[in-house]
C-alpha cells in the first residue's frame, strides 16, 4: 500500500448499493481538480456477486469520457502513471453497498452508556436489532433468547466511565459469552468492546477466546462526555472487514489502494468534520448524501461531528423505509398538481423494484421530489432527537444525491432542500453532482490540500444563499428590512413579508454586501451576528429570502396548497436573475 | 452498460441452489427427482432457552464446586426431571432439568439449556433433478421448462399444481366470483388485483400460487400476510401483463407448473413460475450489456411494461426530453413508434 501524499493523479471508486462510480482527479496548473467521474451499475450482488465487474465498467466509461487510458493489459488498472500517460498514480475505495448489518448494543444505563452505543450504531449502515442494558427487566434467559434469535453480526459492548464501574461490565460480559458459546462459531458475531478501559484488556482475553474482539477507547469515558470518533474509526474498520468476507473482489482493489477501503459515509463525515474545522465553528457545517438506500446527515460543529446514516431510507430500496413511517398525505401535500395517494404510493413502491429508473414526467419527478422532502424531514427530525443541542443552523450545507443533480432546475433541487432540511439562518447551498463527498474524505487524512482545492475548483455547484428567518408573525405581515449593496455601488432595498420566498436580486458569481433588519421580533439568524452586514455571493439559484416561517407549514385545503406550492415555485424560477 | 435481466421464455434449463442459512442435515441425494414443494434440507434452531443456575441451587460459593458438582456435559439431552447437578454425601443437594431439552453450554456455575427448537426447512422451489449436494446445507436443482421471472414476490412461498389462465386480456381486472372451487390446489394466472378478498379468498380455497400482472400497492401487506405464493409480473399500480408474459401463459394453460416467490433480487432471489417440459432447453445468459435488437421492457412512466426492441445504444450521455442526461437507447415499439428511453429504464428480456 502506498500513501497519497505527494500523489498527483487519484482514481477513486465509490461502489453505491446501485451504481459504481469512478472519479478522476488530477493535477492542472499546480492545483488539484476534479476531472470526471464514470458510472455503471454496481455488481456487489446477483448475478455477479464480485465488486469487481462494476468497477471494472465505471472505470472503462471513465476512460471513454477522458480518454486517458486507466486500464492495462489484462483490463488491470496501471498505478503509477505510465511515461505515456496512461493510468494513475493512486486508488483510494469508499464502499456503501451491502445488506445493513445487524448489530446487538449492551451497555448499563440506558441514558448514558447505551445511549451512545445506540448513537454509535446510527452513525454506520447498520440496524440495532437486540439492545441489552441494565435497566433491561427481561429475564435473563428471556434476554439470551431475544439476542440468539436477533442473527447481530457486530456487538457494541460499552459501559463504565474511565475510573468507574468494572463490576456491571462483567455481568453483561457474562451474558455475551453465554450468547457466544450457544452459537455455532460461523454465527458469532465480532465485539466491539468500547466502554472503560481498565476492562479492555481482560475482555480482550476472555471473550476473545470465542470471537474477534476489537478494543476502542471509551465512548461515554465520563458522564456527560461522549467521545465517538475513535470507536468509530474501528467500527468502520470491523463493518469494511466483514463486508470483505461477504463480496467478492472487495480485498483485491484494497490490495491496490492507497487507503483502506472506507465506508461511505464514514469518509464523508471525515470531509464533513474537517471542514467544520475551516468554517465558522459557531454555525457548524451539514451534508448531506440522499442515495438509494441509506440517508447520511453529517454535521460537524468546530471539528467535533454527528454522524448519522439511515438505513433502509432512500429513493430506491430505501423507499420501503420511508413508506413505512409515513402517511400517503405526508407525501401528496408535496405535490403541484392533484395526483392521487394510490399513484403516489404505486409509483414509489414501483422504484423499490426498479431503484435505478430515471423519472421520465413532470408527474414522477414531482413525486420523486416529494419523497425526497420527506425522507430529509425524517432524518433530520431523528438527527435533532439524537442530538437535542443541534439547530438547525449550518453554513455551508452540501447535498448529494441523484435526485438533486437530476432535478429539472436548480431552483428545483434547492427548494426541495430548503423544504426537507429547513435551516434557518444563513446558509449557502452546494450541490455535489459528482458524489465526490465520500472521496474527498477518504482522501482527506492523508492529503488535506486536495479536498480544499477540489472545494475551491467549482466541481460543487453553488446554488446561492439563503437567508431563513425565524418569525411567529401571520403571512402576508413585513418581517424583514433588506438592504443589498453592490460592488458598484447601486443599492436596492425591498420588505420581505411572512409567507413568502424571495429571490433577491444577485446574479451567479455577483458579490453584495447584505444588510438585514429584522421586523416585529423576526430572528434572522441563532448563530450568526448579522448586524453591520454581511457579503453574499450569489449561485446558479442567485441568493434567497426563505421567510415562509420555522417549520413550514402547509394548509389542510388542497387546493389553497397547490396553489402555494405552485407560487412558490414560480417565484424562485421565473424571478430568478439571469 | 450493464443491463438487468429478466427470463421470459418457452424453454429453458436451469439450475437452481438452495441453502440453508445454517448448518443442518441434507434430504435428498444426487439424481433424485424432487417436486417443487419437497424440502430438501432441514436444520433445528433454537427458539427458547432456560438458564439454570446451578450454583445457588446447589447453594455453593465457589464456580468450581459447581462445575464439579455438574454431571451433564453440553450437548446432552435431558428429560424433565433428570439430575443436572448433584453434591453427594448424605444431605446431598440436587438441580433438576425443570424441562426436557439440550444443555448448550455450562459456565460460571450456570448452565444454558434449549427447551424449545424450530425446524427450518428449504424447498426445491422447482421440481427437477437433484445435481449436486452442498453437505449440512442444501443442494443444486437442475430441470428443463418454461420460465417467467416476476418482479415482486410475497415471500419465500413454494407452490405447485396445474396452470389455470384466468384472464382473456392482458389488462383484464380479476373479481372474486371468477375463484370457483374447481380451481382449489391450482396457480391461477391473472391479470390486475384491486381487491384484497380476492387474495384472501383465494388463500382461502386454497389456490397453489396466484400471478397477478400488477396489484395497488396497498394490498402488499395482505399479500405479506397470506401464506399463498403471490407473484406480480409487472409491479405496483395499474398495469397490463406485458405481451411475452402473456403470450407464454395463455398457451401454457393447464400445464403443471410450481411458483416461488422468494424476493431478495440482491441475493439472488427472484420470484418465478416455471413450467417442466420434457424437452431440453438451453440454459439463458443471466447477464447481458446493451445492444442493437434486444427485446427489452420499459419501465417508468409513459412507457411502462411496454415491450420494445432496441435499435441503436447512443454513445456517451444523451439529453433526454425533459432535461435529464443519462446513457440511452432508441427502442422501437409496437407499429414501429420510436422512443428514446435512458438505460436505466431499461430491463433485457431473454
Amino acid at each position: 500500500m502506498t500513501s497519497v501524499v505527494d500523489a498527483d493523479s487519484l482514481l477513486t471508486i465509490d461502489i453505491g448499493s446501485v451504481n459504481t462510480r469512478a472519479i478522476l482527479f488530477d493535477i492542472v496548473d499546480g492545483q488539484y481538480h476534479f476531472l470526471a467521474a464514470g458510472s455503471a451499475p454496481s455488481t456487489w450482488g446477483a448475478p455477479f456477486f464480485d465488486v469487481g465487474e462494476g468497477v471494472h465498467l465505471a472505470i472503462s466509461r471513465l476512460q471513454e469520457i477522458t480518454s486517458r487510458p486507466l486500464l492495462g493489459a489484462e483490463n488491470r488498472l496501471q498505478i503509477p502513471t505510465q511515461p505515456d500517460g496512461s493510468g494513475v498514480d493512486r486508488l483510494v475505495v469508499t464502499l456503501s453497498a451491502g445488506k445493513e448489518v445487524q448489530m446487538l448494543v449492551m451497555g448499563l444505563l440506558s441514558e448514558v452508556s447505551l445511549e451512545s452505543a445506540q448513537r454509535l450504531a446510527a452513525s454506520t449502515y447498520g440496524k440495532v436489532v437486540e439492545a441489552v442494558g441494565l435497566n433491561d427487566m427481561r429475564r435473563q434467559d428471556t434476554q439470551l433468547d431475544a439476542v440468539l434469535q436477533s442473527g447481530s453480526e457486530i456487538v457494541i459492548l460499552a459501559g463504565g466511565t474511565e475510573h468507574g464501574a468494572t463490576r456491571s461490565v462483567i455481568k453483561m460480559v457474562e451474558l455475551l459469552l453465554l450468547v457466544l458459546r450457544a452459537l455455532p462459531s460461523e454465527k458469532r458475531p465480532r465485539v466491539l468492546y468500547c466502554g472503560n478501559a481498565a476492562l479492555a484488556k481482560k475482555i480482550q482475553e476472555v471473550v476473545g477466546k470465542y470471537t474477534e474482539v476489537q478494543t476502542a477507547p471509551n465512548i461515554r469515558p465520563g458522564i456527560d462526555v461522549e467521545d465517538l470518533a475513535p470507536a468509530a474509526e474501528t467500527l468502520n474498520r470491523m463493518i469494511i472487514s466483514l463486508r470483505g468476507q461477504q463480496m467478492s473482489g472487495l480485498d483485491l482493489l484494497e490490495q491496490i489502494s492507497a487507503a483502506p477501503v472506507t465506508l461511505s459515509a464514514h469518509a464523508m463525515g471525515r470531509l464533513i468534520r474537517f471542514l467544520s474545522e475551516l468554517y465558522d465553528a459557531s454555525k457548524g457545517v451539514l451534508g448531506v448524501d440522499l442515495g438509494a438506500s441509506s440517508t447520511t446527515l453529517a454535521a460537524g460543529v468546530g471539528g467535533k461531528l454527528h454522524l448519522n446514516v439511515f438505513h433502509p431510507l432512500g429513493l430506491g430500496a430505501g423507499m420501503e423505509g420511508l413508506l413505512k413511517q409515513i402517511r400517503p398525505a405526508d407525501l401528496t401535500r408535496w405535490l403541484p398538481m392533484d395526483i392521487s395517494e394510490e399513484e403516489v404510493m404505486d409509483t414509489l413502491w414501483q422504484k423499490t423494484l426498479y431503484p435505478a429508473m430515471l423519472p421520465l414526467t413532470g408527474t414522477t419527478l414531482a413525486i420523486e421530489l416529494a419523497a425526497a422532502r420527506e425522507i430529509l424531514r425524517l432524518a433530520t427530525a431523528r438527527m435533532i432527537e439524537r442530538y437535542p443541542t443541534l439547530n438547525l443552523s449550518f453554513e455551508p450545507i452540501f447535498a448529494g444525491g441523484a435526485v438533486f443533480a437530476q432535478a429539472a432546475s436548480p431552483a428545483q433541487a434547492l427548494l426541495a432542500l430548503l423544504d426537507g432540511l429547513q435551516p434557518v439562518g444563513v446558509t449557502t447551498f452546494f450541490i455535489d453532482p459528482y458524489g465526490l463527498m465520500s472521496a474527498l474524505g477518504a482522501v482527506a487524512p492523508a492529503n488535506s490540500i486536495l479536498p480544499v482545492q477540489i472545494l475551491e475548483s467549482g466541481a460543487f455547484q453553488n446554488l446561492g444563499a439563503v437567508i431563513s428567518p425565524v418569525s411567529n408573525a401571520r403571512p402576508g405581515v413585513p418581517v424583514l428590512r433588506v438592504r443589498l449593496v453592490f460592488e458598484d455601488g447601486n443599492e436596492t432595498r425591498l420588505e420581505v413579508k411572512q409567507g413568502s420566498i424571495v429571490p433577491l436580486p444577485v446574479r451567479h458569481g455577483q458579490a453584495a454586501r447584505i444588510y438585514l433588519e429584522g421586523l416585529r421580533g423576526t430572528e434572522i439568524d441563532p448563530r450568526r451576528r448579522t448586524a453591520g452586514g454581511f457579503r453574499i455571493i450569489g449561485g446558479v439559484c442567485g441568493a434567497w429570502i426563505d421567510a415562509r416561517g420555522r417549520p413550514l407549514v402547509l394548509s389542510g385545503d388542497p387546493g389553497k396548497r397547490r396553489e402555494t406550492l405552485l407560487r412558490w415555485s414560480q417565484a424562485v424560477e421565473t424571478r430568478r436573475p439571469a | 452498460m450493464l443491463a438487468q435481466v429478466t427470463h421470459i421464455l418457452g424453454l429453458t434449463s436451469i439450475r437452481r441452489v438452495r441453502l440453508l442459512p445454517v448448518g443442518g442435515r441434507v434430504l435428498v441425494s444426487p439424481g433424485q427427482s424432487v417436486h417443487a414443494s419437497d424440502a430438501i434440507a432441514e436444520a433445528d434452531t433454537a427458539v427458547r432457552h432456560l438458564l439454570l443456575d446451578v450454583r445457588r441451587g446447589l447453594g455453593l460459593s465457589r464456580v468450581d464446586e459447581t462445575h464439579r458438582a455438574i454431571v451433564r456435559k453440553e450437548g446432552e439431552r435431558v428429560q424433565e426431571g433428570d439430575i443436572i447437578a448433584e453434591t453427594g454425601g448424605l444431605f446431598s443437594r440436587i438441580v433438576r432439568a425443570p424441562v426436557a431439552g439440550r444443555i448448550v453450554t455450562i459456565a460460571g456455575g450456570r448452565v444454558l439449556l434449549q427447551v424449545e427448537s424450530r425446524p427450518l426447512r428449504v424447498f426445491a422451489g422447482i421440481s427437477g433433478v437433484v445435481s449436486e449436494i452442498y453437505p449440512e446445507r442444501g443442494a443444486a436443482i437442475e430441470s428443463s421448462g418454461g420460465l417467467i421471472q416476476g418482479a415482486w414476490g410475497n415471500g419465500p412461498f413454494v407452490g405447485e399444481g396445474m396452470l389455470v389462465v384466468q384472464l382473456k386480456s392482458p389488462d383484464e381486472e380479476i373479481k372474486i366470483s371468477q375463484l370457483e372451487v374447481s380451481l382449489r390446489g391450482s396457480i391461477v394466472v391473472a391479470g390486475y388485483c384491486s381487491d384484497a378478498e380476492v387474495l384472501r379468498f383465494a388463500a382461502q380455497l386454497p389456490l397453489r400460487g396466484l400471478v397477478l400482472a400488477s396489484m395497488p400497492s396497498e394490498l402488499i401487506p395482505v399479500a405479506r400476510g397470506l401464506d399463498l405464493p403471490i407473484l406480480l409480473l409487472e409491479g405496483f399500480g395499474r398495469v397490463a401483463m406485458n405481451e411475452l408474459a402473456y403470450r407464454l401463459l395463455t398457451t401454457s394453460d393447464q400445464r403443471d407448473a410450481s411458483i416461488f416467490t422468494a424476493f431478495n433480487p440482491a441475493a439472488g432471489e427472484r420470484p418465478e413460475l416455471f413450467i417442466p417440459l420434457p424437452s431440453i432447453g438451453q440454459p439463458a445468459p443471466e447477464t447481458a450489456y446493451f445492444a442493437p435488437n434486444q427485446t427489452v421492457r420499459l419501465q417508468g412512466e409513459p412507457y411502462r411494461g411496454r415491450i420494445g426492441t432496441i435499435g441503436q445504444v447512443f454513445p456517451g450521455l444523451t439529453v433526454l426530453p425533459n432535461g435529464l442526461r443519462a446513457p440511452a437507447a432508441e427502442v422501437r415499439l409496437e407499429q414501429d413508434t420510436q422512443v428514446i428511453v435512458p438505460l436505466a429504464n431499461l430491463e433485457v428480456i431473454v
